[in-house]
């Protein structure tokens, strides 16, 4: 079944990690590594590489339980510091939306709206410690004949908080310009009119999904750095596609994979779990994402071990075609031409800007190595995975 | 939190308090008096850091000013940018006019060259971590 020259499995390698033996570099090192000494010998000497994002991902939220109260209460509407949450679940659970606007928020009515505050501060405000006022209402019932509620709590008080992201770590993502003639405010940032510039949104060589690009190693019970704490996948996310084009790496060559994850809110920490504010598109919650490759024979290695130029991506059209759902590309590029700084788009040169954080995914996927290392960091098994192998 | 000192002259025909207290009841923003007087002319001259959770309630406040006859000017402002809340993400070099802000490549940090920035604010409605910001040089000096 199959023809590797070199085998691991999971346990032999949680079982180095375990030693403080394992041999874990980042999916950026691994480049050089597999150059210099090919594939095989590089799958010999490495046990896992390590990736790692920090973007904005709207699909994301938490699961709190905000405690009974005297006498009890199942709140059907529930606010955190006057952002609302769904609370359509019993009986004090509910589900705070990152891209939730707090009620007051005049939103687009001045276009470009602000969006100063909303459910990915409310999670940001919680992992940083900080006290929240927390409002709720019911219509009671026998049960629970409690009408209203309100209270302020930190996240050490309440009973349970989980995030929860339904889509997270995007594999690929458009070039977004803007061919119209009016500046437009996206929620791939500010483009300016007459492709003014070109916005993108990966970390490239270190982003999770490209360096396993068929999730031949990421299942259901892979452990993950998430939001500072240990986190697990635990399914494809939504919008996930995996008939997608790719190249000859198995990279494809636009938005494809994602995955849903959750982990526990009361691990993790302010500096990876950041409030974000879209000018004239709304709230969101950048969320800090790293997954460690385990390296069980050579085809993985050579996947991890992809580079800014062999990721292209295409150029699309924030101006006309996306906001109409017209789908076409004006053109594709590598990350490598991304990150130098310009591109050409149909004759014209133009500045390209990330929205995702270089900064900060490098340091996940250092994080992430130095966790293994130590052995604080064991891989997660899978106990599903997503692909027919 | 949006805060920004100004210079308000009151023409004498203007009631000072009365405006400012409107600014709080009607428009939500908070004051916080720096400086008063009456010049020779009788003119009042008000200096006060105003400050709005919006830019666009600020935006409205001042618009109201001047349409009562309020002269309003801004003191020297700089930009600064909070190191410690910055995600480096770069967002804010797709509107920088100048770039002041600017990717180092190839760690891909952004950094701030205040010698080269404009004072445009289009990076602080921008920034979508609220890490740029705006503050006022030799406030004492003003009045
Ligand atoms: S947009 Fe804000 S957080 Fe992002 S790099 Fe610029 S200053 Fe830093
Ligand atoms: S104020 Fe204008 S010129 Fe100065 S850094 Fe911000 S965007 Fe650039």
């Amino acid at each position: 079944m199959n023809d590797h020259k070199i085998t691991k499995t999971y346990e032999q390698i949680n079982e180095k990690i375990a030693r403080g033996e394992a041999v874990v570099v980042t999916a950026e090192e691994i480049i050089g590594i597999a150059k210099e000494h090919g594939i095989v010998e590089a799958a010999s000497q490495v046990d896992v590489v390590t990736t790692g994002t920090f973007a904005p991902m709207c699909s994301s939220g938490a699961f709190i339980n905000i405690g009974q109260s005297k006498p009890l209460v199942r709140t059907s509407k529930t606010w955190f510091n006057n952002v609302p949450a769904y609370s359509g679940i019993a009986a004090v659970d509910c589900y705070l939306g990152a891209t939730q606007p707090c009620d007051d928020d005049p939103l687009n009515k001045r276009h470009p709206g602000e969006f100063n505050y909303g459910g990915g501060h409310v999670i940001q405000d919680l992992v940083a410690g900080k006290t929240v006022e927390i409002r709720a209402e019911s219509y009671g019932t026998d049960c629970y004949p409690n009408r209203r509620i309100e209270k302020t709590m930190t996240l050490k008080e309440l009973p349970n908080a989980m995030l929860v992201n339904p889509r997270n770590a995007y594999q690929n993502y458009n070039c977004a310009v803007n061919r119209s003639d009016r500046i437009k405010y996206t929620y791939m940032g500010t483009l300016k009119p007459g492709m003014g510039n070109a916005n993108y949104s990966t970390s490239g060589a270190l982003s999770p999904l490209f360096n396993d690009p068929y999730l031949k190693t990421i299942g259901l019970g892979t452990r993950i750095f998430l939001g500072g704490a240990q986190g697990y996948v635990t399914w494809t996310g939504t919008q996930h596609k995996s008939a997608v084009d790719r190249g000859l790496n198995g990279v494809p060559l636009g938005p494809a994979g994602t995955l849903s994850v959750i982990g526990d809110l009361k691990q993790m920490s302010p500096d990876w779990l950041v409030g974000q504010s879209i000018r004239g598109y709304g709230c969101s919650l950048s969320v800090g994402l790293g997954i460690p490759i385990p390296i069980l024979n050579e085809e993985i290695l050579k996947y991890t071990a992809v580079s800014d130029e062999e990721i292209f991506t295409q150029i699309v059209d924030y101006g006309y075609d996306y906001p109409e759902g017209v789908s076409r590309s004006y053109g594709q590029v590598s990350y490598a031409e991304l990150k130098s700084g310009t591109i050409m788009v149909k004759g014209q040169q133009i500045s390209t800007h990330p929205l995702s954080s270089m900064v900060k995914a490098r340091k996940i996927a250092e994080l992430l190595k130095s966790a293994i290392r130590r052995s604080k960091f064991l891989l997660g098994q899978p106990q599903h995975l997503f692909v027919q192998q | 939190m949006y805060a920004k000192i100004v210079i308000l002259k009151f023409p004498p025909e203007v009631a000072q308090k009365a405006l400012v207290c409107q600014l709080v009841k009607k428009y939500d923003l908070l004051f916080n008096i720096l400086s008063a007087k009456i010049s020779s002319r009788k003119e009042g001259v008000m200096v006060m850091e105003i400050s709005s959770t919006s830019r666009a309630g600020f935006k409205k406040g001042i618009a109201f000013l001047k349409e009562q006859g309020v002269r309003v000017s801004s003191p020297e402002h700089q930009i600064f940018k909070d190191e410690e809340i910055c995600t480096h993400c770069g967002a804010c070099t797709a509107v920088c006019p100048t770039q002041a802000l600017y990717i180092q490549r190839p760690g891909m940090e952004v950094l701030f060259d205040k010698e080269k920035c404009s004072v445009c604010e289009m990076c602080i409605v921008t920034c979508p971590t609220r890490a740029m910001g705006l503050f006022t040089k030799k406030t004492n000096a003003l009045v």
